[in-house]
């Protein structure tokens, strides 16, 4: 399928998911199915440095939470702006510091790569614990305007719409990757630095390419958290599970493909908030967990290795 | 003849080791020269600092006329000088097509002239893979070759970045009699296309039969350079291989 059809298959989708949505009539489904949206764009963000590059980054709650932080620092400054434009500001601070740290960090190879995004995290979290202006420790409270804007009806379901949005974007940007010269260089660099290099692939600058894009998404997916959860605050925004999940839900799914993180989101995303009303909301933790001890075990390449066929 | 690839006093060192020390060699457009010398000599090290793997301390290299020196690896792939890995280094997620396609995509395409698209890019790494008899496997993982259709995928994927110079580190190593004739007839007949070759090599047969000059590195230091024939039988090459 060409890139615009597919664009059109995705939007399509997205609007029967907010349709059925809509017809259910019942909030806790578009509380739901914003969680789980939020996992697409975050899993497919880190899979385009984790999955396409090879790089695994383990820091994705500093790009997350630089996202829903600088939405209550805009928030603060003009309540009235639009949150689309939140989501693009927090996307490109978020995109810029992926920028920056793939500059410092890029050298370094494989786990000291990923223990490097870990310290990003931590870094991070402490400069926003200590700023008093987003609330410091004591975390900020963002009230969420009663009615959604253009729809109508409850905010909440502008949000599920806002977030089905960017999924349609990322992931339609993660098959246009798979796709050109630059998924090939991605696959290079992931299989042998050295000779990608020694075939022409620039691979700094590629690797740049890969940490802006994959911090910049999780930047935006984290822009609208505010409002979704309308107390937010550092043990919160950086909390451990939105990394387990983004490396769990890619893993599970299968990193090679753009599909791989949305099977994975939709099964480990929706398994944890059914368990999370049925049963506890502590089990939904080990869910992802236990999930990603049996896929490595059992099924390496994810579900859709499974099915790809064996060459 | 003007010189394709000038290297002029060269000097590599890894800490306090002198890996390699003012070495100077010429390569003439369309030359085939066999590059010989004991194991840890800088055989490798030299063809490391000619393709910008690694950055040499002092001396430079001039390609076609121009100096490479400070630039990386993929700018020196693109100006025409392509490289074959000592150990087999196959891109190992993607099939033998999709491996060729990585130097067309970023060195031949990235070139602007005789840029190709689509189902082209397709059909010449099929071509590529055929002049090396391996067009049947094309759409199979590089963990299904055998050792030398591992090295002929090598040299396959140095060659469709479409270089002047191809430097063939160690192509033939661990292969059988019979497969070494087979590397030399394809490096020869790539010399025959316009290709200037570079081949370092241990087996002596391979490089007498292939050479049409020879250089030795002993050391890190260039011990001799000329006529096959004369070199082999020159005294300190003679003394390196065997001793006193």
């Amino acid at each position: 399928m060409r890139a615009t059809p597919f664009i059109l298959v995705l939007i399509a989708v997205a609007a029967a998911i907010f349709g059925i949505a809509r017809w259910l009539d019942n909030s806790y489904a578009f509380f739901a199915g914003y969680v789980v949206v939020q996992y697409i764009v975050l899993g497919t963000a880190w899979n385009i440095l984790g999955g396409y590059t090879g790089y695994v980054n383990f820091g994705i709650t500093a790009f997350f939470a630089l996202g829903a932080y600088s939405s209550v620092v805009l928030h603060k400054l003009v309540p009235t702006l639009p949150l689309p434009i939140m989501i693009v500001v927090g996307g490109a601070i978020a995109g810029l510091v992926g920028l920056g740290t793939g500059y410092l960090t890029l050298r370094l190879r494989g786990v000291f790569f990923s223990i490097a995004t870990l310290a990003l995290a931590v870094v991070v979290q402490t400069l926003i614990t200590n700023w008093d202006f987003v609330g410091g420790a004591r975390g900020a409270y963002v009230l969420r305007p009663r009615t959604a804007p253009l729809i109508g009806g409850d905010y909440m379901q502008y949000l599920f719409l806002i977030m089905l949005g960017l999924g349609v974007i990322v992931l339609a940007t993660a098959r246009a990757i798979e796709r050109s010269s630059l998924g090939v260089g991605f696959a290079a660099i992931r299989d042998d630095e050295a000779a990608a290099e020694a075939s022409g692939v620039p691979t700094l600058k590629l690797k740049l390419v890969a940490t802006t894009l994959s911090g910049g998404f999780m930047g935006m997916a984290g822009a609208p958290l505010p409002f979704y959860v309308t107390y937010l605050d550092p043990a919160s925004g950086f909390s451990l599970n939105y990394a387990v999940n983004a490396i769990a839900m890619p893993l599970i799914g299968g990193t090679s493909s753009w599909l791989g993180p949305v099977i994975g989101a939709v099964l480990v995303g929706g398994l944890q908030e059914y368990l999370r009303v049925t049963i506890s909301s502590a089990v939904n933790v080990l869910v992802a967990g236990v999930l990603m001890v049996v896929f490595v075990i059992v099924a390496p390449h994810g579900i859709v290795g499974l099915f790809q066929r064996k060459r | 003849m003007s010189a394709l690839l000038h290297v002029e006093g060269l000097s590599k060192r890894f800490g306090g080791f002198v890996a390699l020390d003012g070495i100077e060699l010429e390569v003439q457009d369309g030359e085939r020269l066999g590059l010989i010398g004991p194991n840890g000599s800088g055989k490798s090290t030299l063809v490391n600092c000619i393709c910008g793997t690694l950055q040499n301390e002092t001396g430079s290299v001039r390609f076609a006329g121009k100096a490479l020196d400070g630039l990386s690896s993929h700018q020196r792939t693109r100006r025409g000088l392509a490289r074959s890995f000592q150990l087999p280094r196959p891109f190992a997620s993607l099939s033998l097509a999709e491996n060729l396609r990585v130097p067309i995509l970023y060195t031949v395409n990235a070139r602007g002239a005789g840029a190709l698209a689509g189902a082209a890019v397709d059909a010449r790494c099929r071509d590529l893979l055929g002049e090396v008899g391996l067009a049947e496997k094309a759409d199979r993982l590089p963990r299904d070759l055998t050792q030398i259709e591992m090295r002929k995928l090598e040299l396959a994927r140095a060659m469709a970045a479409e270089p002047k110079l191809l430097i063939a580190d160690e192509a033939m190593a661990g292969l059988s009699h019979a497969e070494v004739d087979e590397i030399v007839a394809l490096l020869i007949r790539l010399n025959g296309q316009g290709v200037t070759v570079i081949m370092i090599e241990h087996i002596m047969r391979a490089v007498m039969e292939f050479s049409q000059r020879l250089a030795v590195l002993v050391a890190g230091r260039k011990i001799a350079d000329g006529a096959p024939k004369d070199v082999v039988r020159d005294a300190e090459v003679v003394r390196a291989y065997l001793g006193e």
